[in-house]
């Protein structure tokens, strides 16, 4: 064999282990694509998304409709090219009929025009809940069973204005279209009892040192209302505590989720009595709720000590696919417009109670309205004030006047 | 247009650009060439033609660190500025400002970026080593966060969207076909262009550079001139990379262009091979490989660590990459296998030395 021939065998050899994969799909299994953030900051919430979507199809046997579902895992980190990366390869290499997903914000927005692309797959949402995901601009295959970031805080202004007697606040945030859409929120209700937000601060992802923003919190407000996710909320709090700072907090829905409370350290101390409101509540008295609760322990030892929102929303996503496959005996047939139909007209029972989709395929869900309590356990929960029911996207506002209050951003609403 | 021929056309002999043309040059050439047409879609885009742009980017920094011996971390930063400008200037769903056709955007953005990388090479030159690495992360680190809290111009966390496809000639150049072969063909010119400017005066006087940066000086080099116009060569280079790497994903924003995605040129260039413009190339197909593939290969929550531990034992085993790998193993195979592995080891120290 001459030199010549050898590179070549070896040039050949290489390539062809790189390989094509054709998969081959049987008839009677449907391919579902999962993505959540399974790398980055929200590491920790990807995880128990996982754990609510795992959870719904274990109690389907992995099957709907009287087919086999075979799960196909994405991973993105929180940054829309991730998702959008991640969601193309399910779709076009894996080549899922349905994919579940994403979780965070800027995610759904790009996966949602990345959708547009693609009409031959369904695309249902993950927790991911900016509100343009559907209010503008919607695609026609893009399906959305939870509620959007201000959904999440219905009813929170006005209990914190009312009932906590709390007039001037500052807000500190996230600088993405997830916490606008839920500063968005709490300042609809806020506001509009007479409050005034007199600042607001935006801060990146990942953002570990707080100091200057703590150093500038005005001395003459009544509250700071928290909207950061994870490990964000936990250094905040961390470096809030250790300045000495002793302003109530109000928090956004992933605040003083389980994250945030089964985390450890004395901040646990300060944030009791912490108004909060998001798609879940851990003591909610319901029977749904407390079994659902109840598997995820079972199912998950190394889990939270309670299902996160991103648990609850992930199941329910999931929970609204099998309904719809097993309510078309797995149909997807006709671009997969009676499974489409299921979905769009489903009145679907979750353990948050019950959901239905609005015309741009948002859901209209229960929203809960909460305060940080010890249990006698020692854990941290949020303890359910009240139950908002059937929220809609434009917070019980005809569309018309909702939609005048224009896109969500770091300026919209204001009210000094 | 009329072309003039360089040299002289009339011997019957091959031209001596041709001489070093092998089998394996031929054969590589044509599986390029005829790759789309056997791959799906998916394989067209986010393997080979996304292999292929980052191979560019990583090109740039490839130039800079093997002839010029400077690492630069800034090529990301220089390949999203491109990226960013051709947002801004052009047209774009979320934030409008200039809505300038293509054909103007395009062009300005590939002079600003370019203008940008010389401007880091002016700031960069006259350290070396270590902290050329430190000045030009801080650098790719400002402009992440220059990006992410300006409003104005670069529109904060959520960047930009719905940046349109360039069309033209009666295609959607972002389909998969032709977004591929427009990919290879800046990445063949640009592969092009790093060799030829590597034996050109300029490009040797840059490897001597390299060596002994004293000697050159006092024998009358402006040895800083030539090391801001290699910036500015690599950010004409990396600027052409940002343009395909936006185009492939219609938006860009400051995750584009933070520290994980500067870091992961370097580790392209790395794990490819800095001694060679082929390095890259290969090192970027591994990656975009690894990127997509690894997480079928191991539970989801450990593919970071797959991937992590793939790219440690490349270097370990081999200091120049995927290349020096090949090398190896070419090696052996041409010795016969059992005989020796004398070769490659003697390879080795010839490059040790080399350093």
């Amino acid at each position: 064999m001459s030199k010549m021939t050898r590179r070549a065998v070896l040039a050949v050899s290489l390539a062809a282990s790189v390989g094509f994969s054709a998969s081959a799909m049987a008839e009677d299994t449907i391919k579902v694509g999962i993505l959540a953030t399974l790398q980055g900051a929200f590491t920790v919430l990807g995880e128990d998304s996982m754990r609510g979507a795992k959870l719904a199809l274990q109690e389907h046997n992995m099957m709907a409709g009287g087919k086999k579902l075979e799960i196909v895992t994405g991973s993105s980190d929180a940054s829309p090219d991730s998702a959008v990366n991640a969601a193309r390869k399910l779709v076009e290499q894996d080549k899922v009929d349905i994919l579940v997903g994403p979780l965070s914000g800027d995610e759904g927005i790009a996966v949602k025009n990345y959708a547009k692309t693609q009409p031959q797959v369904t695309f249902i949402n993950g927790t991911s809940a900016a509100q343009d995901t559907t209010l503008r601009d919607p695609a026609p295959n893009f399906f959305r069973f939870t509620t959007d970031g201000a959904q999440w805080q219905a009813g929170l202004g006005e209990y914190a204005f009312g009932t906590k007697g709390y007039k001037k606040v500052i807000t500190i945030a996230e600088d993405y279209s997830f916490p606008y859409t839920q500063v968005f929120g709490f300042m609809l209700g806020f506001c509009k009892s007479g409050g005034h937000v007199v600042n607001k601060f935006w801060v990146p992802i990942g953002n570990k040192d707080f100091s200057s923003i703590v150093a500038s919190i005005p001395d003459d407000i009544d509250a700071i209302y928290v909207a950061l996710g994870g490990a964000d909320a936990v250094n905040f709090l961390n470096q809030y505590e250790q300045a000495g700072g002793d302003k109530p907090m109000i928090g956004g829905s992933i605040t003083v989720d389980q994250t945030v409370l089964g985390s450890k350290g004395k901040q646990q101390e300060y944030i009791i009595g912490t108004p909060s409101a998001g798609p879940i509540a851990d003591n909610w008295d319901n029977a749904a709720w407390k079994k659902f609760v109840a598997d995820y322990k079972a199912a998950f030892s190394d889990g939270f000590p309670s299902p996160s929102l991103f648990a609850q929303g992930y199941y329910v996503e999931t929970l609204a696919m099998l309904t719809a496959l097993d309510q078309v005996k797995g149909d997807l047939s006709d671009g997969q417009k009676a499974f489409r139909d299921a979905l769009t007209n489903l009145k679907l029972d979750t353990p948050t109670g019950p959901v239905t989709l609005d015309k741009n395929r948002n859901g209209i869900a229960y929203n809960f309205l909460t305060e940080v309590a010890k249990g006698d356990d020692g854990n941290l929960y949020n303890k359910v004030v009240k139950v908002v029911e059937n929220v809609n996207q434009t917070l019980g506002l005809p569309e018309d006047q909702f939609m005048a209050l224009g896109p969500v951003g770091r300026d919209n609403p204001s009210c000094p | 247009m009329t072309m003039t021929t360089t040299g002289p056309a009339a011997k019957p002999a091959l031209p001596s650009w041709m001489k070093p043309i092998r089998p394996q040059h031929v054969l590589t050439a044509l599986f390029l060439i005829a790759y789309p047409l056997v791959a799906s879609p998916f394989w067209t885009v986010q393997i080979g033609a996304q292999a292929l742009f980052l191979g560019v980017i990583a090109l740039s920094l490839m130039f800079l660190a093997g002839y010029g011996g400077m690492v630069s971390l800034s090529q990301m930063t220089v390949a999203g500025v491109a990226g960013y400008m051709v947002a801004v200037f052009g047209t774009n769903a979320t934030h409008p400002l200039f809505n300038w056709p293509l054909w103007a955007a395009v062009p300005a953005a590939v002079v600003i970026a370019t203008a940008f990388a010389v401007l880091v090479g002016i700031i960069s030159v006259r350290t070396s080593g270590i902290y050329t690495i430190m000045i030009t992360l801080a650098i790719g680190v400002a402009a992440f966060y220059f990006a992410q809290q300006n409003y104005a111009i670069f529109n904060g966390h959520s960047g930009f969207a719905g940046l349109p496809s360039p069309v033209g000639f009666g295609l959607n150049w972002r389909d998969p076909m032709p977004f591929y072969y427009m990919s290879l063909a800046v990445a063949a010119v640009s592969y092009f262009a790093v060799l030829y400017v590597s034996r050109s005066t300029f490009g040797v006087g840059l490897q001597a550079i390299r060596d002994n940066a004293r000697r050159m000086n006092a024998l009358g080099f402006n040895v800083n001139l030539h090391r801001v116009v290699a910036h500015g060569f690599a950010g004409l280079i990396a600027s052409v990379g940002g343009l395909l790497y936006v185009w492939m994903n219609g938006r860009i924003s400051p995750g584009t262009i933070e520290v994980g995605p500067v870091i992961d040129i370097l580790v392209i260039a790395v794990i490819g091979g800095l001694r060679h413009p082929i390095g890259p190339f290969v090192g970027a197909v591994l990656f975009v490989l690894m990127e997509n593939f690894a997480i079928d290969l191991i539970s989801p929550e450990r593919f970071n660590t797959l991937i992590g531990l793939i790219f440690l034992v490349i270097v370990l085993v081999s200091p120049d990459g995927l290349l020096g790998l090949w090398r190896l193993v070419s090696d052996r195979v041409r010795a016969g296998g059992m005989a020796n592995g004398g070769a490659g080891r003697q390879w080795r120290k010839d490059w040790r030395k080399g350093q």
